[in-house]
């Protein structure tokens, strides 16, 4: 009988690979590719180091001198007992890692114009675990400049918790603040389409979100629409949760977590089903 | 393993590597692919002939999960490819037709980085990825950046990636295109030894008709979206009648329509030399 069903299994001479097509696999395979294409960063900071010197020049400048003076001007009232400069810190760091994760978008851009985006998707990877994967990969490059930030707010005389839980608490927010960039980034590729008219998109959204956040000062001092925008800004949740969790600042932590978990599946979401649009184009 | 038994197999078995049927796609209103039926014996080297714009690229791409056809099916050893794409996924190898490679990445890690998207379980991985950089002659050069690779190096580097997985089909989309004779030769010998050795069944497409003659067993012709013929390049030139090349044949099949050909394609052809330029420049 040479006649076969459609469906059924194919001819004998050719084994086919076996593929479980459960949750339980789903999670590991997603699991799996996480960690892969974390490895892949990790890889490429090791090989180039100078992006990780050039890139700590930018918080280095706003807590030594924007710091620095306004800690003196006392321009911005602090409860007793918090410098202007630990209150900024966590801002800092944040703003840091918002500008890595922007620059996802452009990557992923300039992989699909290398071909190299083509590749990765005729491999068993499913979008949404190639996209998490970057997210998570953004993640780890912003930890690792994370710890340039802290260090120079350190030499600066903040004093950061020693409670080895929150912060372990503030690297897992700082990778969920930088998965949401990275992705919100990827799906404005995913409109955008061409990377000169991505750059310009970037850099037109980073300072806006940077000044409509808590980074910088309380949001109490904001005139009204600033504060509505700042209570839509997910920057304002990560760095709430970064001063709750590094300087002690009183915030609810279970809602930061929230808002930004929420905002980082959905920006997963987003970029997944924009990405065949890019890859297509 | 001959293309006359499979020629004979009542329709609907799944003994083909692939088999197109009725297959269309379309960019807007332009018909990139017009119901294009063919079918490849599994252990035969096929080749995709046509002009510049004949579709050939969209039709890989449709085999290869990265489209989803307009109308019509595709089966890769009886997987439908729309149904099951993770599957397939799993039986292919694919060399893209653009020279591409992690720049920022050693050829090592572009080759481990696919045994891993691959999940090549630890423990067999990095004698597989030794083996296949191996088989590529790519030993001594592992542990460069494979930004330091020629053109040749990054085919072979390609075929090494597409190697970790074992697939039972490759397929090849202008392996040789921009290399050099001498770099060619290389290529086609190591793909030559990949077909011995693991009886793989290849699908390319080329410019160059020396090498679809000396290289493919059967081939089929195709032009603005169709296929206008099909056989061994033997019995296509014995067609033509005595002496014709199979250059004669690429002409007769295809020539007389060539400047229409070179009109649809030219501002797609501009656009996608603006964006190489710009990423050399
Ligand atoms: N992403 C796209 N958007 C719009 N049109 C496209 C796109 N990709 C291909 N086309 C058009 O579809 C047609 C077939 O293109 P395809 O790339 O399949 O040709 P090809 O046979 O691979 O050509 P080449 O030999 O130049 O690689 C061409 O007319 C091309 O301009
Ligand atoms: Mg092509």
């Amino acid at each position: 009988m040479t006649y076969a069903a459609p469906g059924a299994p194919p001819a004998a001479s050719v084994e086919l690979p076996v593929i479980r097509d459960n949750p339980v696999a789903g999670l590991h395979r997603l699991a799996n590719r996480i960690v892969t294409l974390c490895w892949v960063e990790l890889r490429k900071i090791r090989h180039d180091r100078t992006e990780l010197y050039t890139r700590a020049i930018q918080p280095a400048l706003w807590l030594l001198i924007y710091g620095e003076v306004f800690t003196r001007l006392h321009a911005i009232p602090m409860p007793a007992g918090v410098s202007y400069l630990a209150y900024l810190s966590p801002g800092i760091l944040a703003q840091s890692a918002l500008f890595i994760a922007i620059f996802y978008g452009i990557q992923i851009i300039w992989e699909r114009d290398a071909g190299v985006l083509t590749k990765l998707m005729v491999t068993p990877t499913p979008r949404s675990a190639l996209i998490t994967g970057k997210a998570f990969a953004a993640g780890v490059r912003s930890l690792i400049q994370g710890v340039v930030v802290l260090i120079i707010a350190a030499i600066l005389g903040v004093a950061f918790t020693d409670n080895p839980l929150k912060i372990i608490g503030a690297m897992m927010i700082l990778v969920l603040g930088s998965a949401f960039f990275a992705c919100l980034s990827m799906s404005i590729a995913g409109l955008a389409l061409a990377r000169d008219r991505l750059m310009g998109i970037g850099q037109a959204i980073t300072m806006p979100l940077f000044f409509s956040s808590s980074a910088l000062y309380p949001t109490k001092f904001m005139p009204g629409w600033l504060q509505a925008i700042s209570k839509v800004n997910p920057l304002t949740y990560e760095v709430e949760a970064l001063r709750g969790l590094l300087i002690g600042w009183s915030t609810t932590l279970w809602l930061d977590t929230v808002v930004l978990v929420g905002a980082t599946v959905a920006s997963i979401t987003c970029a997944s089903l924009l990405l065949p649009r890019l890859a297509n184009r | 393993m001959t293309a006359g038994a499979a020629e004979m197999a009542p329709e609907g078995t799944t003994t083909d590597a692939v088999r197109c049927t009725d297959l269309s796609y379309s960019f807007g209103t332009h018909t990139a692919v017009d119901h294009v039926d063919l079918n490849i014996v599994p252990g035969e080297m096929y080749g995709l002939l046509g002009p510049n714009g004949a579709g050939k690229t969209t039709t890989i791409r449709m085999l290869t999960t990265l489209l989803k056809p307009a109308t019509g099916t595709v089966t890769v050893f009886g997987i439908d490819v729309a149904a099951r794409p993770m599957l397939v996924r799993r039986v292919i190898g694919y060399v893209p037709q653009m020279l591409s490679a992690d720049a920022n990445l050693t050829g090592l890690e572009n080759v481990e980085l696919f045994a891993r998207l691959f999940d090549v379980p630890r423990r067999t991985r990095k004698d597989l990825v030794d083996g296949a950089l191996q088989a590529m002659g790519l030993t001594e050069a592992a542990t460069r950046l494979a930004g330091t690779y020629s053109g040749g190096m990054i085919r072979r580097l390609e075929l090494a990636q597409a190697l970790v997985n074992a697939p039972r089909l490759l397929v090849l989309d202008e392996p040789t295109v921009g290399l050099d004779p001498i770099a060619r030769g290389d290529v086609w010998d190591y793909i030559e030894r990949l077909r011995e050795e693991h009886q793989m069944t290849v699908l390319m497409t080329t410019h160059y008709m020396d090498e679809a003659d000396a290289y493919c067993d059967r081939v089929s012709l195709m032009h603005r979206g169709t296929i206008r013929a099909t056989g061994r390049p033997a019995d296509l030139r014995a067609g033509l009648g005595g002496g014709a090349t199979l250059d004669d044949v690429f002409r007769h099949y295809t020539g007389d329509t060539l400047d229409d050909a070179q009109e649809e394609g030219g501002i797609r052809d501009v656009r996608r030399a603006r964006r190489t330029a710009r990423r050399l420049g």
